[in-house]
C-alpha cells in the first residue's frame, strides 16, 4: 500500500517505513541511541530528500525515545541532574554546530564533511567499545574481579573544578565534564543528523564512569529533550518536518524501543555494548567503502536555489 | 474511472473531428484531464492526451515541468576518497521533461526544428550560469540528463503516439510519484516533411489535493505551531507505548 508523504513530495510503502521503523526502535531501544545513524542514510538512500530525511528523523526520535525513556524512568535508571548538566551543553554545541552546518553547505562540502564524520566517530567508537567489552568478557569468564569503583577517573578529571555529586549514579566528578560532553553531542546531532546517543552512552559509561544500568535512561532522556528542540528549530527554518512520514516511523519504533528495552534487559552490559560496537563498525565501513570506491556516476545534482 | 475516461474521450473525439475541417484547423488536442491532484494515495498517474489532425503528418507530444536551477557537481580522488571538486549550476532546467511520437524522432522533424523547439532532451537548450570551455559543458549536461533520467523525472525514451485512423491520435502521458508539482506545458506539433505544420500548448497542473494539501500548507503558514504539534504528536505516541506496554 502506497502513501503520498506531503513534504517529503513522493509515495512510499506503508508497510515497509513500519518495518524500518521496528528494527530501529528495536536498536534504539535495546542500546539507548536514538539509531539515527542507520534510519537517516536508509530514508535518503530510498528517495526521502536529504533535509527532509534528517528533520523527519528528529520528530520521530521524539517518540521512539521517551517511550524508552519512560519504561526506564520506572525502574529508577534516570540520572536527570546528570541529563540536566549534559544538555546545558547540548545546547551550546547545537547552536554551535548550525552554524558550521550553514558554512559547509555554502562551499558544497557538507555531505563529505557528514559522511567524515559518521566514518571516525563510529569507528573510534566503535573500536574502543568493541575492545573493552571483550576484555570484560575475558576478565569475567577467567572470574577476576572487576575494576574497583573508586578513583576510575583519570588525574585530570579528578583535578577540574565545579565538582558535583550525582546521586543516582554514585559519581562525584566535575560538572564541566559532562558539560563538554554535552556540548560535543550537540555539535555532532546538527551536523549529522543524529540523535547523538551512539556517541553519549560510551562517553557516559567511559569518561564520566556511571553505571551501565542508568545511562541508557540518562541518554534517552536527553535526546527527547534534544530532538525537540531539533524538530521545532527544523519545522521553523526549513519546513522539512514530515509528520505522516514520522507518525509511520514512529508506530513502528515505539513497538521496536518496548521489545528492545526488555531484551536488553537479559543481556549482560558488556554484551549490549559489544553488539553496539560490530554495528557501529559495520555502518562505519559501510561509509567508508563509498568514499573509497569510485562512484557509479562521478557527477551528481543537487536542486540549487536562485 | 476508465469507463468514464473513455466515454470522454469518445465524446470528445465525435466533437472534434467534425468542426475541424469547417475550422481550417490543423490540430486540435486535449488532455483526459487538466488537473492532476497528488492526494494521500497517490502512487504515479497517467494523463490521456487526445486529438485529430487535418491532412497528413506525424504528431510529436512535449511535456515539460516548472523550471527550476539545478548544481552539477563532479567527483575526484583527493587522498583516497571522492570529493566534489567542481561544479557547475544551470538555470532554466525543466523539473520535469517527455517527450511522445508517432513514429521516430529523427525521421519526423528535421534536426534544426528539434533544436529549436527543444524536442528530445540531448536538444534542451541547458545553458550553464558561468561560461566554460565548450567540452566541458557537454560533459556536465550529459551528466544532468543523465541524472535526471536516473531520477524517472525525465523520460529516456520517446513514448508513444498512437493514431486512430488517419486523423485521431492519443498517448498516454505518465507522471510518476515523485512528479513536482507546478503549472505544466504540454505543447503538440504537427510535422509534415520535417517542419512545424501547426502547434498547440494546453497547460497542465500538478498539485497537491486534500489532506497531503493542508499539511503542506500548515507547515509553511503556521511553521511554529506545526513544530509544536509535531513534538506533541510523538510525544504522545510514545507514552501511549510506553503506558500500553506496562501492562502487557
Amino acid at each position: 500500500m502506497q502513501i503520498y508523504l506531503p513534504i517529503a513530495e513522493l509515495s512510499l510503502n506503508v508497510f515497509g517505513l513500519l518495518g524500518l521503523g521496528v528494527v530501529v526502535g528495536f536498536l534504539s531501544g535495546l542500546f539507548g541511541i536514538g539509531g539515527g545513524f542507520l534510519l537517516t542514510p536508509l530514508l535518503i538512500f530510498i528517495g526521502v530528500p536529504h533535509a527532509v530525511a534528517v528533520s523527519t528523523h528528529a520528530n520521530q526520535l521524539i517518540a521512539a525515545s521517551a517511550s524508552g525513556a519512560l519504561a526506564h524512568w520506572r525502574r529508577n535508571a534516570v540520572d536527570f541532574r546528570m541529563g540536566l548538566v549534559m544538555l546545558l551543553g547540548g545546547f551550546v554545541g547545537s547552536t554551535l554546530g548550525v552554524w558550521l552546518f550553514k558554512a559547509l553547505s555554502r562551499i558544497g562540502q557538507i555531505e563529505l564533511v557528514i559522511s567524515l564524520s559518521y566514518v571516525v566517530v563510529l569507528g573510534l567508537v566503535g573500536l574502543l567499545m568493541l575492545s573493552e567489552s571483550g576484555i570484560s568478557m575475558l576478565r569475567q569468564r577467567r572470574k577476576a574481579p572487576p575494576k574497583p569503583r573508586a578513583g576510575r577517573h583519570p588525574y585530570w578529571v579528578r583535578v577540574l573544578p565545579f565538582r558535583m555529586r550525582f546521586y543516582r549514579s554514585r559519581i562525584y566528578i566535575s560538572a564541566l565534564v559532562p558539560f563538554v560532553v554535552g556540548m560535543f553531542v550537540g555539535v555532532l546531532v546538527a551536523i549529522m543528523g543524529v540523535g547523538g546517543g551512539f556517541i553519549m552512552v560510551p562517553a557516559m559509561i567511559y569518561l564520566l564512569g556511571m553505571p551501565t544500568a542508568v545511562v541508557t535512561g540518562t541518554s534517552l532522556f536527553q535526546i527527547v529533550v534534544i530532538t525537540a528542540n531539533v524538530t521545532f528549530l527544523q519545522a521553523l527554518t526549513t519546513q522539512t518536518v514530515d509528520v505522516v512520514l514520522a507518525l509511520i516511523l514512529m508506530i513502528g519504533g515505539v513497538l521496536g524501543a518496548q521489545v528492545g528495552a526488555r531484551t536488553g534487559g537479559y543481556l549482560k552490559g558488556e554484551q549490549v555494548r559489544g553488539l553496539l560496537a560490530l554495528l557501529l563498525l559495520a555502518v562505519a565501513g559501510k561509509l567508508l567503502y563509498d568514499l573509497v570506491v569510485t562512484p557509479a556516476d562521478l557527477y551528481s545534482i543537487s536542486r540549487g536555489g536562485s | 474511472m476508465r469507463i468514464q475516461q473513455s466515454l470522454r474521450l469518445m465524446i470528445a473525439l465525435a466533437c472534434l473531428s467534425c468542426p475541424l475541417a469547417a475550422h481550417g484547423q490543423a490540430l486540435v488536442a486535449d488532455l483526459s484531464s487538466h488537473l492532476v491532484a497528488i492526494t494521500t494515495g497517490f502512487a504515479g498517474t497517467d494523463v490521456l492526451l487526445f486529438g485529430a489532425v487535418e491532412g497528413p503528418g506525424d504528431v510529436v507530444v512535449v511535456v515539460r515541468g516548472p523550471d527550476q536551477r539545478e548544481i552539477v557537481r563532479y567527483k575526484a580522488r583527493v587522498a583516497g576518497i571522492f570529493v566534489n571538486r567542481k561544479e557547475m549550476a544551470f538555470s532554466r532546467v525543466p523539473s520535469f521533461y517527455e517527450v511522445a511520437a508517432s513514429g521516430e524522432l529523427d525521421k519526423i522533424a528535421s534536426a534544426s526544428e528539434r533544436a529549436r523547439l527543444e524536442i528530445g532532451s540531448e536538444n534542451l537548450r541547458l545553458i550553464p550560469e558561468v561560461e566554460r570551455d565548450p567540452a566541458t559543458v557537454a560533459d556536465y549536461r550529459a551528466a544532468l540528463i543523465r541524472n535526471k533520467e536516473a531520477q524517472g523525472l525525465w523520460a529516456p525514451n520517446v513514448a508513444k503516439v498512437t493514431s486512430l485512423g488517419a486523423r485521431l491520435f492519443r498517448a498516454n502521458l505518465y507522471f510518476p510519484s515523485n512528479v513536482p508539482v507546478g503549472i505544466y506545458q504540454v505543447q503538440v506539433f504537427l510535422f509534415h516533411d520535417g517542419e512545424v505544420r501547426a502547434a498547440q500548448t494546453t497547460p497542465l497542473s500538478i498539485s497537491k489535493i486534500g489532506a497531503s494539501a493542508d499539511i503542506y500548507e500548515f507547515a509553511h503558514r503556521a511553521d511554529a505551531a506545526y513544530g509544536a504539534i509535531a513534538i506533541a504528536l510523538a510525544l504522545a505516541a510514545g507514552w501511549a507505548a510506553s503506558a500500553i506496554f506496562r501492562r502487557v
